[in-house]
C-alpha cells in the first residue's frame, strides 16, 4: 500500500517536471503566434519595410536576405566542415585530431557576438563597409564546428567492415572513403548540415556589425544586407507600435521556417540506416 | 599434392597486432581449382591468414606482417606491389554480409566494376547478370534490381556479396566464415555454390565449423595459437592426423 502510494507520487512528481519543461515551449511558441499572426498578410512577404505611419509595408528583403546569408555561409562553412570532419573521423586518432577537435568544441561554445566581432575586424574593417559576405562569413564559422563533429560521428558510424569491403573489391582508398564511407554516413551529415542552417537562420549578434541591415532591396553582397533577425531586432527596439506589430509577424515567420525545416529533417533522418 | 598447380604460397608469413604475435612462421600453399579450408579454435590466426593473402590484414591501424605470400609466383609483399590490381585478382566475403547500405541490389553487384571506371553501361549489365547467376541469386532477385541491397534476408545478401566479388572476375576468392551469420538452407546453398565456383577459382574458406570443412574442402590447414599446426588433404585430417593437437581438435576434445 504504501509502495503504491510512493510509486504514484513518483509517477506525478516525473509527469509534473516534464510537464514543466515543455511549458516554456509551448508558451512561446502560442505568444509568437498570438502576436504574430495579427501583422501578417501578403504584403509582409512581398513589400519592402515601410516608414513610420504609412499603412502596410513587408520584410520581403530581409527574408530574401536572410537566404542569401544563408547561402554564403553555407559556402564557408559546408567545404571546412565536411572535409574536416572526415579527416577527424579517419586520421583524427593521434595528438593533432585532438587538438582539432577540441579547438572545434571551444569554437562552438564562443558567443556568436564574438565571432561577428572576428569578422568585423578581418573583413568590415578590410572592405571600410558592411556587407553580407561578412554577416555570412560570420555564419559559417559558427556552422564549422556543428558540421564538423557530426560528420565526424557520421563518418565514425559507418562499420569499418564496409570500408574493408570495399578495399577487398579493389576499390583505390580514396574511392572506398568518398564512394562507399561517406555516401553511407551522407544522410546523417545531411541532418546535421540542416540543423546547422537552423541555427544560423536565428542568429542576430553576429549580423548587427557585419551584414548591417538595409530597408531597400540588395542583392549585392558586397553591400549591407537585410535579415530577418536583425530587422526584427530593430523593429522590437523601436517605440512604434506598429514596427514592433512587424517584429511579432517576423518572429512568428522566422519560427515557422525553422521549425518547418527541423521538422522535415527529423522525419528524413529516421530513414537513416545502417547495415 | 605436391603435382596440383600452386596459385598462392605463404613462405614464413609472421603478422602482430600492435606488437603481439597473431601468426608465426606459416607455411601453407593454396591450389587452383581447389578449396582449401582454415580450421582452429578462436583467436587461432585464421581470419588473419586469409587477411594477409588480400593484405587487408596491414590495414588495420597497428597491424604488422613479415614474411612472403606468392601469387602466381609473385611475392605480394615486394615494395610498391600494386595492392588495387591484388584485390581484384583476390576476392574476398566476409563473416557478416556487407552489402553497401545506399546501393540497390544491381548497384552492389556492380560496385566492384563500376567504381573501378568507365564500363559501358551493356558490359556492367552482362557482368551484373552473370554475377548474379554464378552466386544462384539472380532468380530471386532479377525482378527487383533496383531495390536495396540491404532488404535482402541475411543468406541472400551474403550471395549478393559473393556476386559482388565474382563480378570482378578474380582469381581466389577468400571466405571468412561466410556461413556464420547464416541459417542451415542458406548454409547448405553457399556450401553448392562453393562447389560450383571451385571449377573456375581457387578458395579458401575460413571456418568454426568442422563439418562444413569436411563437406566443402579438398585441404584443410588446423591453426592453434598463430601456428600452422598440420595441413593435409581434408580426408586425412579427419580421420588420420598426424599431431596429436590436431585429433584433439577435431574429435572434440577441446575448442
Amino acid at each position: 500500500m504504501i509502495r503504491e502510494i510512493k510509486e504514484r507520487c513518483f509517477l506525478a512528481a516525473v509527469f509534473f517536471s516534464a510537464a514543466l519543461a515543455v511549458l516554456p515551449l509551448i508558451a512561446v511558441l502560442g505568444y509568437v503566434f498570438v502576436k504574430g499572426i495579427g501583422a501578417l498578410d501578403l504584403n509582409f512577404f512581398t513589400q519592402l519595410p515601410a516608414p513610420v505611419g504609412d499603412p502596410g509595408g513587408g520584410m520581403a528583403n530581409a527574408m530574401v536576405g536572410t537566404f542569401i546569408l544563408v547561402g554564403i555561409a553555407c559556402l564557408v562553412g559546408l567545404p571546412v566542415g565536411i572535409f574536416g570532419g572526415i579527416w577527424l573521423a579517419q586520421y583524427g586518432s593521434g595528438k593533432r585530431g585532438f587538438i582539432i577537435r577540441y579547438s572545434a568544441d571551444v569554437l562552438s561554445s564562443l558567443p556568436s557576438i564574438v565571432i561577428g566581432i572576428f569578422a568585423y575586424v578581418l573583413i568590415v574593417a578590410t572592405m571600410k563597409r558592411f556587407s553580407a559576405i561578412a554577416g555570412g562569413f560570420a555564419l559559417g564559422i559558427i556552422m564549422i564546428p556543428v558540421v564538423t563533429r557530426t560528420t565526424e560521428e557520421m563518418v565514425k558510424m559507418v562499420p569499418r567492415t564496409l570500408y574493408e569491403a570495399g578495399l577487398a573489391l579493389g576499390l583505390p582508398e580514396w574511392r572506398v572513403s568518398l564512394q562507399i564511407v561517406f555516401r553511407t554516413a551522407w544522410n546523417g551529415i545531411f541532418t546535421g548540415v540542416i540543423l546547422a542552417v537552423a541555427r544560423i537562420m536565428g542568429e542576430t549578434a553576429p549580423l548587427i556589425f557585419t551584414a548591417f541591415n538595409t530597408m531597400y532591396w540588395n542583392l549585392r553582397i558586397d553591400q549591407p544586407m537585410a535579415s530577418m533577425t536583425v530587422q526584427i531586432y530593430n523593429y522590437a527596439i523601436s517605440p512604434f507600435s506598429q514596427w514592433q506589430a512587424k517584429a511579432w509577424a517576423g518572429s512568428l515567420t522566422l519560427v515557422f521556417i525553422i521549425l518547418m525545416v527541423t521538422l522535415v529533417v527529423r522525419k528524413y533522418s529516421k530513414r537513416v540506416y545502417y547495415g | 599434392m605436391d603435382k596440383l598447380p600452386i596459385k598462392m604460397k605463404a613462405v614464413d608469413l609472421n603478422a602482430w597486432f600492435s606488437g603481439k604475435q597473431a601468426l608465426s612462421k606459416i607455411n601453407m600453399d593454396v591450389y587452383s581449382n581447389k578449396v582449401t579450408a582454415v580450421i582452429g579454435p578462436s583467436g587461432c590466426g585464421k581470419s588473419t591468414f586469409v587477411r594477409n593473402l588480400n593484405r587487408l590484414h596491414e590495414t588495420i591501424p597497428g597491424a604488422t606482417v613479415e614474411g612472403a605470400v606468392f601469387l602466381d609466383e609473385e611475392n605480394i609483399f615486394k615494395p610498391r606491389y600494386d595492392l588495387v590490381d591484388l584485390r581484384r585478382r583476390v576476392g574476398m566475403v566476409f563473416q557478416k554480409p556487407t552489402p553497401f547500405p545506399t546501393m540497390s541490389i544491381y548497384e552492389n553487384a556492380a560496385a566492384g566494376i563500376k567504381l573501378a571506371g568507365r564500363v559501358p553501361r551493356p558490359v556492367v549489365d552482362q557482368a551484373v547478370e552473370t554475377a548474379l547467376k554464378q552466386a544462384a541469386l539472380w532468380n530471386e532477385v532479377k525482378d527487383c534490381l533496383d531495390k536495396p541491397g540491404i532488404g535482402l534476408s541475411g543468406g541472400q545478401q551474403q550471395r549478393l556479396c559473393i556476386a559482388r566479388t565474382l563480378a570482378v572476375r578474380p582469381e581466389v576468392i577468400l571466405l571468412d566464415e561466410p556461413c556464420s551469420a547464416l541459417d542451415p538452407i542458406s548454409t547448405g546453398k553457399i556450401e553448392e555454390l562453393i562447389h560450383e565456383l571451385k571449377k573456375e577459382y581457387a578458395i579458401v574458406i575460413v571456418t568454426h565449423n568442422m563439418q562444413q570443412a569436411a563437406r566443402v574442402a579438398d585441404f584443410t590447414g588446423f591453426f592453434l595459437l598463430g601456428e600452422l599446426v598440420e595441413f593435409d588433404v581434408t580426408g586425412k585430417i579427419f580421420t588420420a592426423p598426424r599431431d596429436k593437437r590436431t585429433e584433439d581438435y577435431v574429435t572434440g576434445r577441446f575448442g
